[in-house]
């Protein structure tokens, strides 16, 4: 046993210590192997960061009721009195006197995307002073927070950066929505960041929507509590809504996307993989075909075969590494934090969002590289086990 | 030409060999043409609209409504032919988000402003004739096995109905189109619509404007939203094409991302392929002294080594191409993911361009290589 090891290891070394020799057909391997990671790793990297975006933005103890049949609160309607039914019911946190839940308006508003000049459906809040409550990562980082009552506006960093009209300082005026922008909050990179927030007040009268809202935002007293808020909600006969948690609705939204996104992102690495193996195969095809020789002059020694089986697999499997390992690095270097924004269709906004190359695609990058080296190893090993010593020290 | 059998024999001299790297290049040319087709699915409406087609919506945002009264005041601008208002309607079908375009218009106005969708004379006039009527594409029809005269409940999610969030439509007709129409479309009548809401009455999304000049287009535009400047709702009124286009770019620069997944794997097989052919030509080093004696002469041999390259890529990447247009183009695949299916002619022409290209630049370095080769070099060389 210890001596089969040793054999192999022997080979194995012998094998690897001499790519050099081989340098082009090996670089084509490599670079094969790297140009698949590097596309997988980040086209996967949209999916994550973009899931990040949304799924940092909900609590699970907070409840968002939108009206029944609703999606999302794009779609939802709310009247102003249903949403004051909605804040009597029992499970909901209050903070002293105040109850904290807010009726929100949640709309979008036509503005130019500074990457590509074209209008965008940016969305607007229309908040009510316990907004900033039921939101306690949220600070205002540049400017001050907005007064209620006027049609001051604070806006989001990311929202800033992507869309143009709405710098600091500056005010945006259309017939009917007037909005001075006094500051610019962030919200730890969540969604959040990609919107306008304003007094939903002001919002209702440009908007010609009277006095309704989008939905609720409950922050409630424990998570046991979601239960009897929810059964509540949905017996009274006042009200045809629908509650879920704050989380549970944000991770919902990022289905659509996501799916999207991995669905195209493996198709491409399949594809490409197809590609990267073939290269792989035709180049220890001719490491082997180079080693003839020197393989069979082992094998004359008294190595055996599975040590040469192994060698073969060691040199490609080396090669398909370092081509893991330099493309995961290319991406992590080219994508990590590339800051876009894109269309949730779910919400039918713009969701502003950074590429998020993780650990754990890092790995995955690796795994598929040394899957690949595998399989182009595998084919060219048997057959230089299998070579006839006597013909193969015959050839050259 | 005459040549031909001297290039093949060449490549059939290591049949594995070969065999790999145009799998190599089906591999890569079979990604062309997916990448192609998920672009195609994003900007598909671009490729639809028509030159002669304008819309009006509100100016803040679409998701806004503008007044059904805003359609006399259209039809009676100068240089507009015909105009419909359509209302998005969206809601679920199966308790899943509808995956296809659901609205409310005037059918009959609608169904010419498109002439491309095609109606049975009789299903349009059902569908006049019933208040419930709609008009389905299709696409749609087949995905859910819909026939005429099935009835279809779609929960509202925008729009409640008077009794209830469930809408209830009869499938009158069923429309259809030459390949480059979308066939996806859920139709129905306004005035069923407008009547069963129970909020919001007498508004509608947007209008459909088909100008009898498409070169008056952008003048007739800046008159509709002067004239609408001071109303209720102001309004912004672009082609058809623009207000597409714009909207695709909403999800990002897909474009841009394909040219980059593209490159890479270009250059990827671009390697693969020209180190195969480096290696062939290292391996017939004195074959090739051989032919230059014979008196081939070099830009003879430099085509000959070209020719074996391109021979690959273009057999390789042309017939890959060519099934995947014919197969998806002319196919009725339905995916949830990608609602619409388009392999655009002049991708097809793209790919076979990049085919050639791929042949030619992998083959010229090893070709120059072999031209280069000096008789004596050649022969001396085992």
């Amino acid at each position: 046993m210890f001596r089969w090891i040793r054999q192999t290891l022997i080979v194995t070394m012998l094998g690897v210590r001499t790519i050099p020799q081989r340098l082009g057909p090996s670089i084509v391997a490599i670079v094969g192997i790297a140009g698949v990671v590097v596309v997988f790793v980040s086209v996967l990297s949209i999916g994550v960061g973009f899931r990040a975006a949304l799924v940092g933005a909900g609590s699970p103890g907070q409840a968002i009721v939108m009206r029944n049949g609703s999606e999302s609160e794009m779609t939802s309607g709310l009247t102003g009195p249903e949403t004051d039914i909605i804040k009597q019911a029992p499970g909901i946190a209050r903070d002293g006197g105040k109850v904290m839940a807010a009726s929100e308006m949640y709309v979008v508003i036509d503005l130019d995307k500074r990457s590509t000049g074209t209008p965008a459906n940016v969305p607007i809040r229309g908040i009510e002073p316990v907004s900033f409550d039921l939101r306690p990562d949220l600070h205002v980082v540049q400017g001050r927070a907005l007064q209620f009552g006027t049609n001051e506006a604070v806006v989001g960093r990311a929202a800033v950066r992507e869309f143009s009209g709405i710098d600091l300082g500056s005010e945006y005026v259309s017939k009917q929505l007037s909005l001075k922008i006094v500051g610019v909050f962030e919200s730890k990179g969540s969604v959040a960041e990609s919107e306008i927030w304003c007094d939903a007040r002001t919002l209702q009268g440009a908007y010609r929507r009277g006095n309704s809202y989008q939905s609720v935002l409950a922050k409630l007293d424990s998570p046991a509590a979601f239960q009897p808020f929810k059964d509540w909600l949905s017996t009274n006969p006042q009200l045809n809504v629908t509650t879920r948690l704050e989380s549970d609705y944000y991770a919902e939204q990022t289905t659509v996307m996501t799916g999207l996104i991995n669905g195209v992102g493996y198709v491409i690495a399949i594809l490409m993989g197809v590609a990267a193996v073939f290269g792989a195969i035709l180049t220890m095809y001719t490491a082997v075909a180079t080693r003839t020789r020197e393989i069979a002059t082992l094998r004359a020694l008294g190595f055996n075969a599975w040590s040469v089986v192994a060698s073969v697999l060691g040199e490609s499997l080396s090669l398909a590494a370092i081509g893991g390992v330099s493309g995961g690095l290319l991406a992590y270097v080219a994508f990590n934090g590339y800051q876009t924004a894109t269309m949730n269709f779910q919400t039918f906004s713009q969701v502003a969002f950074a590429f998020s190359v993780t650990p754990s695609l890092l790995i995955q990058g690796l795994v598929y590289a040394l899957v690949m080296g595998f399989v182009g190893g595998f084919f060219p090993a048997i057959r230089a086990a299998r070579l006839p010593i006597s013909v193969a020290l015959r050839e050259l | 030409m005459k040549y031909l059998y001297l290039v093949w024999r060449s490549l059939m001299r290591r049949k594995v060999r070969t065999a790999f790297t145009f799998g190599c290049v089906v591999a890569s040319f079979m990604l062309f043409s997916f990448l192609t087709i998920v672009s195609g699915a994003f900007t598909a409406g671009v490729e639809f609209a028509g030159a002669n087609r304008l819309w009006l919506y509100d100016k803040v945002s679409i998701i806004q409504f503008v007044p059904i009264a805003y359609l006399q005041d259209i039809l009676r601008t100068p240089g507009v032919e015909a105009a419909t208002d359509c209302t998005w309607f969206g809601g679920s079908y199966q308790d899943k988000p509808s995956q296809f375009a659901t609205f409310a218009t005037d059918l009959d106005e609608y169904l010419k402003l498109y002439p491309e969708f095609r109606v049975a004379p009789d299903q349009l006039k059902a569908a006049l004739a019933d208040r419930q009527g709609a008009i389905v594409g299709r696409d749609t029809a087949t995905k859910y096995g819909w026939k005429v005269g099935d009835r279809i409940p779609l929960k509202g999610d925008i729009w409640m109905a008077k009794d209830g969030i469930t809408w209830y439509f009869n499938i009158d007709g069923i429309y259809d189109g030459p390949s480059n129409v979308d066939k996806t479309q859920f139709l129905f009548r306004y005035e069923y619509f407008d009547e069963n809401r129970r909020a919001g009455k007498g508004n509608v999304s947007w209008y459909v404007i088909k100008v009898s000049n498409p070169e008056q287009a952008a003048s007739i535009a800046a008159t509709l939203d002067d004239h609408f400047a001071n109303s209720q709702a102001e309004t912004k009124t672009a082609p058809e094409k623009a207000v597409l286009a714009d909207f695709a770019k909403q999800t990002g620069n897909i474009g841009m991302m394909l040219t980059m997944i593209l490159a890479v794997v270009f250059f990827m097989i671009l390697l693969i392929v020209a180190n195969t052919m480096a290696q062939s030509v290292r391996e017939r080093t004195s074959e090739i002294g051989v032919l230059k004696t014979l008196g081939f002469s070099d830009p003879v041999v430099l085509t000959l080594v070209i020719s074996e390259s391109v021979l690959i890529a273009v057999v390789g990447g042309w017939v890959t191409l060519f099934l995947m247009f014919f197969f998806v183009g002319h196919g009725s695949f339905n995916m949830a993911m990608l609602p619409v299916f388009i392999f655009k002619t002049s991708s097809l022409f793209t790919g076979l361009g990049l085919a050639l290209l791929l042949g030619i630049a992998s083959g010229i370095l090893p070709a120059v290589s072999a031209m280069r080769l000096k008789i004596t070099d050649a022969l001396r060389r085992n």
